[in-house]
């Protein structure tokens, strides 16, 4: 169980990167996610089973395929919108019901579509036996983590991503362009997504209504973290990934999606920034 | 270092100017540009509903419906709290009436109004915690209720699960259902827009506009948002209600995102924040959809790519356009740019 909600956790906060990045950076609530998170699943499989290329470059160019989009989304409908939060949550919604509705309709459906888990096997770890998959899963998205926090810290890009996020009109009056830093940050996260979306789809079928559950996981843990922190997510997921890990364990595994509302509401109710939020505009009260 | 450009002036027209006061009574002319653009929709959609083949006043009880939904977001939206979730609230009235009529026995002329309030009042406490959020942050939350709220659905089985309540008392006759419905439309139309103009609504407003300065008013703002939503939940759990009836049965499909999109989009298009654009907005989109039947799921897509389009190329919405159009002269003058020679 232990191992089980641990892989559980770092499966969601591998969902949350991208979305947490983006929103933390540019204040773009990409809606679009669970679009690009499903997006990448099936470019994936396109590449690698219809066009016949080798997995790491199937891989590669579907997470920039799906980059290019997420920066262009930025560049064509976001870029008139920027400041009307509520105009951007919309359109950006829009695009990722177009993306997911428009791949059901052509008919991606079924068990069909998957694509192959990287190395076929499993070990032992304390007593428990776990595909190697999932353990892939855990070291990249550690990697994943790791490597991100360095960004951040220690290139110029990364400071300046930074910069942005934390005072737009400063970074702007230092020389750097927010509109440009904004566009990075939508590729940046929808690139993270699409990385997700090839290391955990492997283990199930790619189905289109994932998007939205996607999509829901995603926002349930920025929310219980608090929206624009790393830290917050991290927590979060942990939190997440062993509630649905205990609901399934004890009560019943349909249940999960429930114990997670409820914690939801819960920390809502108590603290509205999150755990980790220190925003004071997301609150009305201070 | 002088250029000339063209910039686009903005004229009021002559009539407008002489209508805005109480002398527009003088003159015939006067007051049908006053009167026309208010009564011909009522009056066009009178007629409609008489002479259309009965399957089109089948589409115009959904048209509707969704009419009363876009309304109930329009002013949602005008309170500040943009819903992503509107089918939150439909299918809580959707199965909360259902359950009354099935479990209960209650007949439809008091189920539907109790399934309206018990819809409303559970939404309301369903949003409850994500009140003391602002903006975006409790449009995420309304977006993912309605869809856990589905798994809650599916997995606990309660509502009958996944077949849902079916075998509900039948609405009367289509004429009066007809009837009903559009009556239901221009209440909560008028309704919504008598109570927007009202003092007490102008606090409503005030929630978008400036939450703090409310606050600092005195009033309590999560009691204030608690009124809007319990007003536009009702609204929104009427048309559930109502549907539920219509159709006879209520299940999961009362979760579904198209009845999220569907109020979003209808009010894009036709005009955010004046009650009037929605309903123009779902005139055009709704028999759109039925015209489009066909597609299936693929018409999900359309009514989301004319959201996005709208919203990046026009984003003021259809009605005010067409409002500018009817009141104001438009005309290209020279101006002079750059900095002159004095």
């Amino acid at each position: 169980m232990i191992v089980y909600g641990f892989i559980n956790s770092v499966i969601l906060a591998l969902m949350a990167l991208g979305f947490s990045l983006t929103f933390g950076i540019s204040r773009v609530a990409n809606f679009a996610h669970g679009g690009f998170y499903i997006l990448g699943g099936i470019l994936t499989w396109f590449f690698l089973m219809k066009v016949g290329l080798s997995y790491p470059i199937a891989a590669i160019s579907a997470v920039l395929i799906v980059g290019i989009i997420g920066a262009l989304m930025y560049r064509v409908l976001l870029i008139r919108l920027r400041g009307l939060e509520l105009s951007e949550v919309i359109t950006t919604f829009a695009v990722g019901i177009v993306i997911l509705e428009l791949l059901r309709s052509i008919g991606f459906m079924g068990f069909d579509y998957r694509i192959p888990i990287f190395i076929d096997g499993s070990i032992e770890i304390f007593g428990q036996y776990v595909g190697l998959q999932r353990v892939i899963i855990v070291i990249a998205g550690g990697f994943l983590l790791i490597a991100l926090y360095l960004f951040v810290h220690y290139t110029k890009i990364g400071l300046a991503f930074r910069g942005v996020a934390q005072e737009d009109h400063t970074a702007l009056s230092v020389g750097i362009n927010p509109d440009k830093i904004s566009l990075l940050s939508l590729f940046a996260g929808s690139v993270i997504c699409a990385l997700a979306a090839i290391l955990i789809l492997p283990l199930g079928s790619i189905s289109i209504d994932e998007g939205y559950d996607v999509l829901i996981k995603a926002l349930a843990v920025c929310i219980i973290g608090g929206l624009e922190s790393s830290l917050g997510v991290i927590v979060a997921s942990f939190i997440i990934g062993y509630i649905e890990v205990v609901t399934a364990m004890y009560i019943s595994s349909s249940l999960t999606m429930v114990t997670t509302l409820g914690a939801m509401l819960l920390i809502l109710l108590i603290k509205p920034s999150g755990i980790f939020g220190k925003s004071k505009d997301i609150e009305e009260r201070v | 270092m002088m250029t000339t450009a063209q910039r686009k002036e903005r004229i009021d027209r002559p009539i407008k100017a002489v209508t805005d006061d109480i002398f527009c009574v003088s003159s015939f002319r006067e007051i049908s540009y006053l009167i026309f653009p208010r009564v011909i929709p009522i009056i066009g959609l009178v007629l409609i509903s008489i002479f259309v083949p009965l399957y089109w006043k089948k589409v115009m009880i959904i048209t509707f419906m969704m009419a009363i939904m876009a309304l109930s977001w329009d002013f949602l939206a005008s309170c500040g709290l943009v819903s992503l979730g509107h089918a939150l609230f439909f299918a809580l009235g959707a199965y909360s009436s259902g359950a009354l009529n099935h479990y209960f026995g209650f007949p439809v002329y008091l189920s539907i109004p109790l399934g309206t309030l018990s819809g409303a009042f559970l939404s309301t406490i369903c949003l409850y915690p994500a009140l003391r959020l602002r903006g975006i942050y409790f449009s995420m939350v309304t977006l993912i209720t309605p869809l856990m709220l589905l798994r809650v659905v599916e997995a606990t089985k309660i509502m009958g699960g996944t077949e849902g309540i079916t075998a509900l008392s039948p609405l009367p006759a289509l004429p009066y259902t007809t009837t009903l419905a559009m009556l239901a439309l221009w209440v909560a139309f008028f309704g919504l827009r008598r109570f927007i103009n009202s003092d007490y609504g102008l606090i409503f407003n005030a929630l978008k506009d400036n939450d703090r300065a409310v606050e600092a008013s005195g009033l309590n703002i999560v009691w204030f948002k608690v009124q809007a939503v319990f007003i536009g939940s009702g609204i929104a759990a009427f048309c559930g209600a109502f549907m539920a009836h219509y159709y006879m049965s209520v299940g999961m499909s009362a979760f579904a995102l198209d009845l999220s999109v569907f109020p979003i989009a209808s009010s894009i298009v036709g005009g955010v924040g004046t009650l009037a654009g929605p309903l123009l907005g779902t005139l055009i989109l709704s028999p759109l959809s039925e015209a489009l039947r066909a597609f299936g799921t693929f018409r999900i897509v359309i009514y989301a790519a004319l959201l996005g389009t709208f919203i990046a190329v026009l984003p003021e919405g259809l009605f005010h356009y067409l409002a500018r159009k009817y009141h104001q002269i438009e005309r290209w003058v020279e101006v002079s740019v750059g900095i002159s020679g004095d």
